[in-house]
């Protein structure tokens, strides 16, 4: 411990098993109705890891082993900050995390404090790196460019004129919500209802009987397969003839497997490109599916987390969050998701989004378009 | 109009499923002055049970109709209910008939987290999705649509509450459960058996529960580890809307509170000029409870019942 009090030449004379650790964190609801979406995360950046201590890993002439720990925030606001604190206290080197938006927020002020690096798979509110934190990350396309891209291929492609929107009220759905109604109405839709829902609940009859009232020609949600599943059922139920579009929280295998039948026709976006579009696409989804099964939506893009915060450090020739940290945000790399370059905010650019649409129980991608934001 | 015929029906056949779990509230509680917390986790397991028969048959291409196959899940989770209440009687409960009121709430509230996690454990921590096996009929009632399960739904909760209505009314063990909630001491002497009666009030409450957690995976088309908790909660409301310990108070109560939950939901956007949103929807049984509570504390359609003596 004395030697740790003394800092700055003495920092390397602890034992060696410890010193030749590096600890990344990997947050995601483990637990609850979002479980399958957060071990998805989980085994992306695991697969990752293991693939790096194989090949061997060496900082500054020394060889390195990576433990990946993970934690389960329950997707809830509250949990994500005890357990990013949690990983700080254990001596974290940087985070793989969180999956949802309002869970990243909060947790990212603590690795801000705590000057880790943090690079989140999912998270696509613009809340997250709006902050100015030089700690917060992202590898994917933000809500901004999404939800841009959304509102004005429902107006320009899908022809829609009059819209009902229904969102989670979580950062996520709610962030998105609003910028797809931005966009829509600056195309020249009218948006007749704005209804809202929580991400826990299963019963959307008396929200959609009321969007049915206002006879919408599109239905658009902002939220997560859980609830989008079992609402395409119920508008089925209530004989609501709109098209059903939604986000990337909506675009998972998960969503068909809870619709069913009625998940046909239902159109929804994933932020980059369709994984076969992707330069390391093919290769990934055979490595992954081998080793967990199908792929659920994020798991190539916690894989590159990982990937884009060790080039980081093998640059910075360590592992020191303060060394490596001006390095990240250098971040030039080709990974399985496309290329990966970060603006002054830590958002990835690039902006491309997907549109994929289910047909005959598997989601078809449409087209990508770049939103220019 | 049509539409607000829709919410009534939405708010009807979501009222007859609070009504059903809430009966398994009012009968223990009329019975043994005690809220049993586990009962909403009765209604999953009931609903997990269901689902893994009805998984099974599908995935192994048992080639009968679809409601057959649902009514063979039914009739696997209804004995598994009944044996759960039981057991959660005998072990969390008649340990402590005895003790002060504070102790059995909260073992009650232990079982129930007890239950969510052993359900996590055996079922997963994801959503279970309903096998698409039910027929998908929709019918045209008063210019609202209605389908085939919820009118399956609505009949049967009608149905049952009809049943046991009669039950308590008109039979010798309908006779001893009254006595033993009016004075188990008594009804002792006269020759009831009060641990007999108070374990067949759990075991038929939680078949009740068994069939609405049947029927709520069915209309929604999933369940999972934690459908109950919500569920319990709200149909407790139900049951202190109603008037705890009243049976036709818990009926009257579940369906009131499905339409109220339905309708403020469907127009407290347009009522509020958009300053409360539907995602207040959860709220308002909880808001409905406050107020029965504070002009109302026996519920509707309660007596107030003196102490003791």
């Amino acid at each position: 411990m004395a030697a740790l009090v003394l800092g700055g030449c003495g920092k390397h004379d602890g034992a060696a098993s410890a010193d030749n650790l590096i600890k990344i964190g990997s947050v995601a609801p483990l637990t609850g109705p979002q479980a399958h979406l957060g071990k998805d995360n989980e085994n992306g950046a695991r697969l990752a890891v293991d693939e790096i201590n194989a090949a061997g890993l060496t900082l500054g002439g020394r060889k390195m082993h990576i433990d990946l720990l993970s934690e389960d925030d329950q997707a809830d606001p509250k949990t994500a900050t005890t357990v990013a604190q949690k990983l700080v206290d254990s001596g974290v080197a940087g985070v793989i995390g969180h999956l949802n938006s309002g869970s990243t927020i909060p947790a990212s002020t603590i690795y801000h404090d705590a000057g880790i690096p943090q690079i989140s798979p999912s998270a696509t509110a613009i809340a997250y790196t709006a902050q100015g934190y030089n700690t917060a990350f992202r590898v994917m396309t933000n809500d901004e460019q999404q939800g841009h891209v959304l509102g004005q291929y429902a107006v320009n492609k899908l022809g829609a004129k009059k819209i009902a929107i229904i969102d989670d009220r979580t950062a996520y759905g709610q962030g998105l919500a609003d910028e797809f109604a931005k966009a829509a109405e600056a195309a020249g839709a009218e948006i007749v209802g704005r209804e809202y829902t929580t991400d826990k609940s299963t019963d959307f009859m008396a929200i959609l009987t009321s969007i049915k009232s206002k006879a919408p020609d599109l239905v658009f949600f902002g939220g997560m397969d859980p609830q989008a599943g079992p609402m395409a059922k119920q508008m089925k139920q209530l004989g609501l003839k709109a098209q059903l579009l939604g986000g990337d929280g909506m675009q998972t295998p998960e969503f068909i497997k809870l619709a069913g039948a009625d998940a046909e026709g239902a159109i929804a976006s994933n932020p980059g490109l369709t994984l076969d579009a992707m330069p390391g696409g093919k290769a990934f989804r055979e490595k992954f599916t081998a080793r967990f099964g199908p792929i659920q939506n994020y798991a190539p893009y916690a894989y590159d987390a990982v990937y884009v915060m060790v080039e980081a450090m093998k640059r910075a020739g360590s592992s020191d969050p303060a060394k490596y940290l001006p390095e990240l945000a250098r971040t030039d790399y080709q990974g399985v998701t496309g290329k990966i370059r970060f603006d002054s905010k830590g958002d990835v650019s690039g902006g491309a989004v997907t549109l994929y649409q289910v047909k005959n129980g598997t989601w078809h991608p449409l087209e990508t378009v770049y939103s220019g934001k | 109009m049509d539409i607000f015929v829709q919410q009534l029906i939405n708010g009807l056949v979501l009222g007859s499923v609070y009504a059903l779990v809430a009966l398994g509230y009012t009968m223990v509680y009329g019975i043994l002055e005690l809220i049993n917390f586990a009962h909403g986790e009765v209604t999953m397991i009931g609903a997990m049970v269901a689902l893994s028969v009805i998984s099974a048959l599908v995935g192994n291409g048992v080639a009968l109709p679809g409601v057959v196959i649902a009514l063979l899940g039914l009739l696997a989770a209804i004995p598994a209910c009944m044996a759960l209440g039981f057991t959660i009687e005998r072990l969390a409960y008649r340990p402590l008939r005895n003790a002060p009121r504070l102790a059995p709430l909260i073992t009650a509230i232990g079982v129930s987290i007890v239950l969510q996690n052993l359900a996590m454990l055996i079922w997963g921590r994801q959503y279970i999705s309903f096998p698409p096996i039910l027929p998908q009929g929709r019918h045209q009632l008063l210019g609202a649509s209605i389908t085939d399960v919820q009118i399956v739904i609505l009949v049967t909760s009608v149905m049952l509450m009809l049943v046991l209505t009669l039950l308590v009314k008109r039979t010798r063990l309908g006779r001893a459960m009254r006595a033993t909630a009016q004075s188990p001491q008594i009804a002792g002497l006269m020759g009831v058996n009060a641990n007999t009666v108070i374990s067949l009030t759990f075991v038929m409450g939680s078949a009740l529960a068994a069939v609405a957690g049947v029927m709520v995976s069915a209309y929604y088309g999933l369940a999972h580890y934690y459908m109950g908790f919500l569920l319990g909660l709200k149909a407790f409301s139900a049951a202190v809307l109603g008037g705890i310990g009243n049976l036709a108070g818990a009926m009257f109560g579940g369906l009131l509170l499905g339409v109220i939950e339905s309708l403020g939901a469907g127009y407290i956007g347009d009522f509020t000029g958009g300053f409360l949103g539907s995602n207040y929807q959860d709220v308002f049984a909880f808001f409905v409870l406050i107020l029965v509570l504070v002009f109302r504390p026996s519920g509707l359609l309660g007596e107030r019942v003196g102490e003791r003596a």
